[in-house]
């Protein structure tokens, strides 16, 4: 299709590729991909939600190599990787320092798509996919944090798992299968150990399928029209894996600040302490990207609904291609919905800060109006939006925005 | 007005960020003990390095006065050599241990003195010993204090020189002392620096303050050993990571030359 020179010019390429057509499928994925030409930097956080995923497994792998689950040296074979392995705080303070970094691209990914109105049809499916690779990404992070065996990783679990018990009938019966007993203990440890290595897999795999609904259904761009023709996209490489590796290199420079010069400045200094699980810390807090969640439990004074709008507060955006009535994609053309959203950023943020708080006095009261605010946003403003409100006239192409739709 | 668009995502993009990074400083100070008072660190700052005879003084300090009742027990005696103690000191220190090893041909525990490659060797036998004899109360291992602890050698700091005598009304249990900055301010150990309570090798005077600086350079290193060569290699992956941000903006630019 392309004139550039590929792969597939050489001719033992070539035999292969007729058996088996991973080349020119990897080229045709990963080169030619029509892109629509006017992305902005949004769309990096894709990428990089791609390379933190590369970086997590590689460093997790080492980390695996040198620790020990198991509640009497996982503490002391953590700090065995700081102190003795080769390099081992660097591994460590880079797979740490990586989760939060995983969470703050993704979170930007995600306010991205709803932005953008990246989950409309005909991408709902890839929509959906981003959200099962978020629910195994919290998984896959929880139970991470529960590895190094400290104060806040053991009653962090003792808190999270125990929500499962405001279910009726199977409530207590899905604590005991997480525990492997009737407590947080070794085995709850070494069943964490195992998912936690099994489960990044598991991403991984989703993310092929998010990458495929994605090649199937193409990407949405700032203005939310579909490409008419080859005027309007560019080929992925090199236009998009350029600015894909500078993307990376500057989010490097971000991530780096925390990994050399203040690794610990995200964690809780709670869990520097073994788990002792006869001394409950003052305030447990779980790591800053389940804020929002906690403060949404925590509003609710009844245990099960709860645990039931913590849980809805991520499986609403499963319904948001139907809660948005609007045919407009992009907030750009939308006046009031592009308000709105500013709002629902700002209550996600304040749930965040409540969260990290006791849930007494100011702190309880922004959790219950950010919660209250939090379903309104998807269940009443998302869907009334759509009626009464009179979007920007679109642009007839990628090509010709200015002509038509520049009032934006 | 696309450009006023763009600017309005990134000023919401920067307020959330900043807006985020205030909601965690204020959840952790929350708290009713005030805040430790900040002091300078020779370790502070991203060039920061630690201050070595302020670690060797701060060691000499946790060897007289802490380790009396403080385990260390992710340190070993080698370790000291990031101290600046040449191979003979750090034999020498540990030698001055006696270590329980074994068990030996007949089935017997022995005991020998310390090497360098020993753990630092713990006051008591085990915890419940350990809280025997301090009045029920367990001294927490100091290996990981400054970074177990919110303001880390800040706080180390402010509890060691914020004894006070308990304000009218505050009753204080049998055995137990006031301090400023302890959570509570009740606390069970004694206030452990006074005045000239080690001699320093190197003639600075032993004042309460002197040594609580000294020793929580000490604690510090002994909470991060790595933060020397942490730093060094930020800057350099830093400056790396700028030029190649660089370079790759340049080929962007290039690339995408004819497509806007």
């Amino acid at each position: 299709m392309s004139a550039t020179p590929s792969l597939l010019d050489n001719k033992l390429v070539k035999w292969f590729d007729q058996r088996l057509p991973i080349v020119s499928t990897m080229h045709h994925a990963g080169m030619e991909y029509p892109t629509p030409k006017n992305l902005t930097y949004w769309w990096n956080f894709g990428s990089l939600a791609g390379f933190m995923l590369v970086v997590m497994m590689v460093t997790g792998i080492f980390l695996a190599m040198h620790y020990t689950p198991h509640v009497d040296y996982a503490f002391a074979s953590v700090e065995r990787i700081m102190r003795d392995v080769n390099y081992g705080w660097l591994i460590r303070y880079i797979h740490m320092n990586g989760g939060s970094m995983f969470f703050v691209v993704v979170y930007i990914h995600v306010f991205r798509g709803l932005y953008y109105g990246s989950y409309k049809s005909p991408r709902e499916v890839l929509w959906w996919l981003g959200i099962v690779i978020l629910l195994l990404m919290m998984a896959t992070a929880f139970m991470g944090y529960v590895l190094p065996w400290g104060q806040m990783s053991f009653w962090g679990a003792t808190v999270i798992t125990n929500l499962f018990s405001a279910f009726p009938l199977v409530g207590n019966w899905i604590v005991t299968l997480l525990w492997g007993g009737f407590s947080v203990d070794n085995p709850t440890l070494n069943r964490f150990f195992s998912l936690h290595y099994l489960l990044p897999f598991v991403i991984a795999a989703v993310v092929f399928l998010h990458i495929w609904a994605l090649h199937t259904t193409k990407s949405n761009n700032p203005l939310g029209i579909e490409a008419n023709g080859p005027q309007d996209t560019i080929p992925f490489h090199p236009y998009y894996t350029v600015k894909d590796l500078y993307g990376i290199g500057v989010f490097l420079i971000f991530y780096s600040l925390f990994v050399f010069f203040a690794p610990n400045a995200l964690g809780d200094a709670a869990n520097y302490i073994p788990a002792n699980p006869l001394q409950t810390p003052p305030h447990i807090v779980p790591e800053w990207y389940f804020l929002p969640y906690y403060a949404i439990l925590r509003s609710i004074p009844n245990k099960l609904l709860g645990v039931l709008a913590m849980f809805g507060s991520i499986l609403i955006l499963f319904l948001l291609p139907w809660l948005d009535t609007s045919r407009v994609r992009s907030a750009r053309f939308r006046p009031i919905y592009k308000l709105v959203f500013w709002v629902f950023v700002i209550c996600c943020v304040a749930l965040t800060w409540a969260g990290g708080k006791p849930p007494e006095g100011l702190a309880l009261w922004v959790a219950r109006i950010g919660t209250i605010y939090y379903f309104l946003h998807f269940l009443v403003f998302m869907p009334l939006i759509g009626w009464f409100e009179r979007p920007l006239a679109l642009p007839k192409s990628i090509s010709a925005p200015v002509l038509a739709g520049g009032k934006a | 007005m696309r450009a006023g668009i763009m600017t309005m995502g990134r000023t919401g993009a920067a307020a959330l960020a900043i807006l985020a990074c205030l909601s965690i400083g204020a959840a952790r100070a929350a708290d009713e003990e005030p805040v430790p008072p900040h002091r300078h660190w020779s370790f502070s700052g991203m060039f920061g390095t630690y201050d070595r005879a302020a670690l060797q003084r701060g060691f000499q300090v946790y060897k007289e006065v802490c380790a009396a009742c403080h385990v260390m027990r992710f340190l070993y005696y080698r370790d000291l050599a990031a101290l600046g103690f040449n191979d003979d000191e750090i034999k020498a220190i540990a030698a001055g241990y006696e270590v329980t090893d074994g068990p030996n041909d007949q089935g017997e525990m022995f005991k020998r003195p310390g090497r360098p490659s020993d753990r630092f060797v713990p006051p008591f036998a085990n915890d419940n010993a350990a809280r025997a004899a301090n009045n029920g109360a367990l001294p927490p291992d100091l290996s990981l204090i400054t970074k177990a602890r919110e303001h880390g050698a800040d706080y180390v700091h402010a509890l060691l020189t914020g004894y006070k005598d308990a304000p009218a009304g505050f009753t204080l249990p049998e055995g137990m002392n006031y301090n400023t900055y302890f959570p509570g301010h009740q606390i069970a150990m004694a206030p452990p620096l006074n005045e000239g309570a080690v001699t320093f090798a190197d003639n600075t005077k032993a004042s309460v303050d002197q040594m609580a600086h000294d020793v929580a350079t000490f604690l510090t290193w002994a909470a991060e050993p790595e933060m020397e060569a942490r730093k060094e290699m930020g800057i350099k992956v830093i400056l790396f990571l700028v030029v190649l941000s660089g370079l790759l903006y340049a080929v962007k630019r290039k690339v995408w030359k004819g497509v806007h």
